[in-house]
């Protein structure tokens, strides 16, 4: 087998990479593009520290061979927002304590941003499932719980 | 120990046509690759043994639900998200529904697909004891030509199935005959969310005809349909003894033989009294 030429659009840049078909595209975006905000968790579509949106749905990127992410729509972390200027889910994760360790983090934002897109204001069951795919083992959950809620402008999930 | 990457083949034919050719041509060396929510797991775990696959995923032949008069059409790259946002399948078979959003998380229910879900053949998966009380058929399809069989003959043993080297499974065919049906749902597991089954009970039954239909995931070598449970209920029984002789089930990593008989039962009776 050849590594084969792939263009993807990466937070609104287009990108090439030379990648083998079935190598995941979870590597070629920390390694050859250099965005090493995606995180590896385990590596089994388990945890979602991995999660991405891939032509605006989550997505977990270990589990994607790179050739079929060809000619797709990427956002990772780093198209979200950056230090200067923080997305509104990402304030609320600083300012409700809703990042410790923060490996799950970035999946945690993607997935909160993906559950918001869609459902601008989720019940505490929507929110629940909405990040059931992502683990975190230091938080506890409800703090990421009511970072969520205030991102979206309410603060109803108080504990 | 993580797989040898460049050892692997996927390519992606541009259309359906191309790809059955090419699994016409050497028929067993390729194999179809749908989401790769389970492919690509095997592969990191170093446990995936076939070395050659083909990429259907873009292949917009195998998309879209279509719904008729009598039946609901899907083609095999259904997502359980698309399944989850289908008005019809959500009134009409709740069962799919329920499988479909216990089935891993919303990124796994974007990517994971109902015909890979059979495909791949475990008899833990969630959506094919659903598929066996709505009465699925299932096209499979080659370059030969298309037949459709009954999915309760499907599965032929532990992940055999009756596909042929050369044939994908293209469709599935849900009759819409289930109005008035009383429909019960539910997967045992250790969490809600990500979590494989211990046990998987689907079931539907009409209080007017007496008409039961049962079939149950994790409790032996296929997603089982349960025939004789049925007759035993439609009988005046209360099928547990029947249901004890008609599953299989086994002592592994997430759960005993004797769980799984005990948790069967309970889920039948209280199917029987929902």
């Amino acid at each position: 087998m050849r590594k084969v030429p792939i263009t993807l659009t990466v937070n609104g840049q287009s990108r090439t990479a030379s990648v083998w078909p079935m190598e995941r595209l979870l590597d070629v975006i920390r390694q050859q593009l250099a965005l090493t905000g995606t995180k590896e968790g385990c590596g089994e579509g388990e945890c979602g520290a991995c999660s991405i949106l891939l032509d605006g749905q989550i997505a977990n990127s270990c589990l994607i061979p790179a050739l079929q992410a060809d000619g797709s729509e990427i956002t990772t972390i780093e198209g979200i927002g950056c230090s200067e200027e923080l997305a509104a889910v990402q304030r609320a994760f600083v300012e409700c304590g809703g990042a410790q360790c923060g490996i799950c983090t970035p999946g945690m934002i993607i997935a909160a941003v993906a559950l918001l897109r869609q459902n601008p204001e989720p019940s505490e069951a929507d929110l629940r499932q909405g990040l059931a795919g992502n683990l975190c083992r230091c938080t506890g959950y409800m703090r990421i719980f009511e970072a969520v809620m205030n991102a979206c402008g309410e603060g109803r999930l108080r504990h | 120990m993580r797989a040898y990457i460049p050892g692997y083949e996927l390519c992606a034919p541009k259309t359906l046509t191309e790809a059955l050719e090419r699994m016409a041509a050497e028929p067993g060396r390729w194999r179809p690759f749908a989401g790769g929510t389970d492919l690509m797991v095997l592969l990191e775990a170093g446990k995936l043994h076939h070395s050659c696959f083909l990429s259907i995923w873009r292949l917009r032949e195998l998309r879209g639900i279509m719904i008729a008069s009598d039946s609901v059409m899907l083609g095999c790259l259904t997502t359980f998200t698309d399944v989850l946002n289908d008005e019809v399948l959500r009134r009409e078979f709740p069962l799919l529904a329920a499988a479909a959003a216990q089935t891993g998380g919303v990124a796994t229910q974007n990517r994971g697909t109902l015909g890979g879900n059979i495909v791949n053949a475990s008899p833990a998966a969630d959506t094919p004891p659903a598929l066996l009380v709505y009465d699925a058929e299932v096209e499979l399809l080659s370059s030969r030509g298309s037949r459709w069989l009954s999915y309760h003959e499907f599965h032929t043993g532990y992940k055999t199935t009756r596909l042929g080297a050369d044939e994908l499974l293209a469709r599935i065919r849900l009759p819409r005959n289930t109005a008035g049906f009383l429909h019960y749902y539910r997967k045992v597991g250790t969490r809600n969310a990500q979590a494989i089954s211990k046990v998987c009970f689907a079931g539907v039954r009409s209080q007017p005809s007496g008409e039961v239909r049962i079939a149950l995931g994790s409790v032996a070598p296929v997603p089982l349909r349960c025939w004789r449970t049925e007759a035993a209920i439609r009988e005046g029984g209360d099928g547990l003894a029947a249901l004890a002789a008609e599953i299989t089930p086994i002592d592994d990593v997430r759960s005993t033989a004797a769980y799984r008989l005990r948790v069967s039962q309970n889920l039948l009776k209280a199917f029987l009294h929902s």
